[in-house]
């Protein structure tokens, strides 16, 4: 057997299976084959790498060639020139967005070289099918260490010292949380990964669960330990088949292993855990909804106390952590809390991860320590916003956040800051919006989800979000009154503080910080019937300025309703009652003769 | 594979490591020619005369990479051998006989084989 001198890592998480991800991998099987290289080149599929962005990704090692949007034709290339010659394929190199410089090696693009990866070191670096990478990856040696050397009591007092908070959005500290559970008297307990992540744009659970299962395996035989439970549920959403796929694969890997099951390392230490699929209700992101679904009743919140702890999943003490939260805690184990607690920013400690997205020019994951300003992450990682367009706000904490906007760009993330600013850390979703973004339609979508996903029980939630929903988009239509605002402010701090559960009491948070930073815009909708940006098509009309034109025709080619006419040379003319204003003559027009306003 | 101890973990862990290992790029390098005059001299057949003697004496910390024509086809083809510290030297024309003395002598026991240098390149540092 020959040694192996390269290992080619292709991505195949759902972002870029989608982009053809498993093609570009059966044609690398081939050509390596063909060129009879198959036995010193090992091709290793890989989890998320969290630049979606450029997929399918293909990293080469030894070298640590990063290529992206690799498709099944350029494969023969890459083995011709890359495996057997040595040469770079630059071609399909990564390109800096704002430098246009082409950069060779993973570790140097500005999106990651910014990043600080704990909770993400492993995902797109290992086998997420391969129990042995993962124990190469000091895997298992935080579950060994905990349980061989340390009591329970121990192990709570480690996390309560890291200073671990809940990256489900909550936001509770982590080690509180385990003691409570801990202290709870009663022979079954449970321990309980909330893996439905439901909020629009997020994704940093998916690419855990898909690039690294073990580390939540993991985390949760920690937690087993330290809380006296023998049994967990990992309660993710069928959305995710391949989440759940390699999450069972991982299960049946440590089980056989001896590292999950009956009697682990031989201490009597026993844990058995089980995939729940969700069956697709964003409020089963809310514990007790989550619980309840688990028992195979409907999906809704109950009132808390009593708390979980006390009384959770089939009436006995149970703990609930994210996907994030029960991945920080093998680390935690195996490096010790001081080491955790060296990363972050005031109360809020460790990294967090976050999913960009919107209008930037590199979308993906981010994981940045705690205390990383908003410009930062938008900017140096996020490269930007596309088309030089300028920034306008980020929706931060999906729809059940707020929007922060240019004043808050240099505020350095953490719960406390992000709170004071009207805004939720949340599960970490970040939408970045430019200026051709309406706030009021922003927001209108944000409580659409909401007000869809509600799940009914509570009056408040279920009503008071269909009445500001009814405002909104009457604002959107134009239609709006000069007493909505003070209505939908009204409705709101209602709405907030008198629902049941998080999502009720989150639900008008998208309303209200739209309307604390950008009121303006509803009263330029409520009294002009104007939208500032351009996006409310009720509130448009898109003219052609005859003196700019010139008869290119090139508009009557892009619009898609034939709602433009004119001759060659002669200034043009929109039929207003055909034209569904979506702006594409605008986009084409190269004398900018047409305005939208 | 069942895990009874810590033990078991840390050899397991141990065998993986090793596995993965060319994942990093190591200080100890062996970089051959493999423009098209290296490919027509040969060097294809060096290459995998290169990896099996890297398997067979289990050395895993050597990151075996290419390059293309340095402008010395008729030496092709050229091999040459890095050790952290040290002169970088191009061995050629090499052929896989060479190759178990090249890796013996120069790579392991870091006693240069002069017989077969072409150039020493001074290292840096």
């Amino acid at each position: 057997m020959a040694l192996v001198r390269a290992h080619i890592l292709i991505c195949t998480g759902t972002g870029c299976t989608a982009s053809g991800a498993k093609d570009v991998l059966a044609k690398f099987d081939e050509e390596l084959k063909a060129k009879k290289l198959r036995d010193e080149v090992s091709l290793v599929e890989t989890g998320c790498h969290g630049f979606c962005e450029g997929g399918p990704l293909v990293i080469i090692y030894p070298e640590g060639t990063f290529y992206t949007r690799v498709k099944p034709a350029d494969v023969a290339e890459i083995v011709e020139e890359h495996i057997l010659k040595g040469r770079t394929v630059s071609r399909l190199l990564f390109k800096e967005p704002l430098t246009a410089e082409k950069v060779p090696n993973y570790d140097e693009i500005a999106f990651y070289k910014k990043q600080h990866r704990l909770v993400l070191k492993n995902c797109g670096h290992i086998n997420p099918d391969s129990i042995e990478e993962y124990i190469g990856a000091d895997g298992y040696e935080g579950l060994a260490k905990a349980i061989l050397t340390m009591t329970p009591e121990q192990v709570v007092e480690e996390m309560k010292k890291t200073g671990l908070r809940g990256r489900g959005g909550g936001g509770f500290p982590t080690g509180m949380k385990w003691m409570f559970c801990a202290k709870s008297p009663g022979p079954k307990k449970y321990v309980i990964c909330n893996a439905d992540e439901g909020d629009p744009g997020a994704f940093m659970d998916r690419s855990l669960l898909e690039g690294d299962p073990h580390a939540i395996l993991e985390g949760m035989a920690i937690g087993a330990y330290a809380m006296g439970a023998d049994e967990g549920y990992i309660y993710c959403r069928a959305e995710y088949p391949l989440a759940i796929k390699r999450l069972l694969k991982s299960i049946t890997d440590a089980e056989e292993a001896g590292l999950l099951g009956e009697n682990i390392l031989g201490t009597g230490f026993n844990f058995t855990l089980h995939v729940k699929e969700g069956a697709g209700a964003f409020v089963c992101g809310e514990e007790t909804a989550l619980m309840n679904s688990i028992e195979g009743k409907r999906g809704m919140p109950r009132p808390r106390p009593p708390f979980p702890a006390i009384k959770g999943l089939w009436g006995k003490p149970s703990n609930i952590n994210n996907v994030e939260t029960w991945a920080n805690v093998a680390q935690i184990m195996f490096h010790g809390p001081e080491w955790y607690a060296n990363y972050g920013y005031d109360k809020s400690r460790g990294t967090k991860v976050f999913a960009l997205t919107g209008k930037v020019n590199n979308t993906g994951l981010v994981e940045v320590p705690m205390g990383t300003t908003i410009r930062e992450v938008v900017f140096d990682i996020g490269g930007g916003i596309i088309g030089g367009k300028k920034f306008k706000a980020v929706q931060i904490g999906g729809p059940s956040g707020g929007c922060l906007t240019e004043q808050h760009l240099d505020l350095p993330i953490s719960y406390e800051s992000l709170t004071a600013a009207g805004a939720i850390m949340g599960s970490g979703g970040l939408v970045v919006v430019d200026e051709d973004t309406c706030m009021v339609d922003m927001a209108r979508f944000f409580l659409e989800f909401t007000q869809r996903e509600s799940c009914g029980k509570c009056i408040p939630c279920r009503e008071g979000t269909k009445k500001m929903l009814d405002i909104l988009i009457r604002i959107t239509e134009g239609k709006g009154r000069e007493e909505d605002i003070e209505n939908l402010i009204y409705l709101g701090t209602q709405i907030k503080t008198a629902s049941l559960c998080g999502l009720g009491q989150t639900a008008p948070n998208p309303v209200l910080t739209t309307l604390r930073y950008f009121r303006h815009e509803y009263e330029a909708h409520i009294r002009e019937k104007r939208c500032p940006a351009g996006a409310c098509k009720a509130l448009i009309t898109i003219k052609i300025d005859p003196a700019k034109c010139v008869g290119c025709t090139k508009c009557t080619k892009a619009c898609p309703v034939n709602a433009i006419a004119g001759t060659v040379k002669q200034p043009h003319v929109i039929d207003q009652d055909k034209c569904i204003k979506c702006g594409a003559c605008v986009e084409v027009c190269p004398f900018k003769a047409i305005d939208k306003k | 594979m069942t895990i009874k101890s810590l033990e078991d973990l840390k050899k397991i862990k141990a065998e993986s490591q090793l596995q993965t290992k060319a994942r990093k790029s190591n200080d100890t390098q062996i970089i051959i020619g493999m423009g098209t005059c290296g490919i027509a001299a040969g060097a294809r057949e060096v290459m995998t005369a290169v990896l099996e003697e890297l398997a067979k004496r289990n050395l895993n910390n050597v990151s075996v990479l290419q390059t293309g024509c340095i402008g010395m086809c008729q030496k092709e083809p050229l091999l040459d051998v890095v050790r952290p510290g040290e002169d970088r030297v191009t061995y050629g024309p090499v052929s896989p006989s060479d190759v178990p003395r090249i890796i013996a002598e120069h790579l392991v026991n870091g006693n240069i084989v002069e017989d077969l240098v072409v150039a020493k390149i001074p290292n840096k540092e």
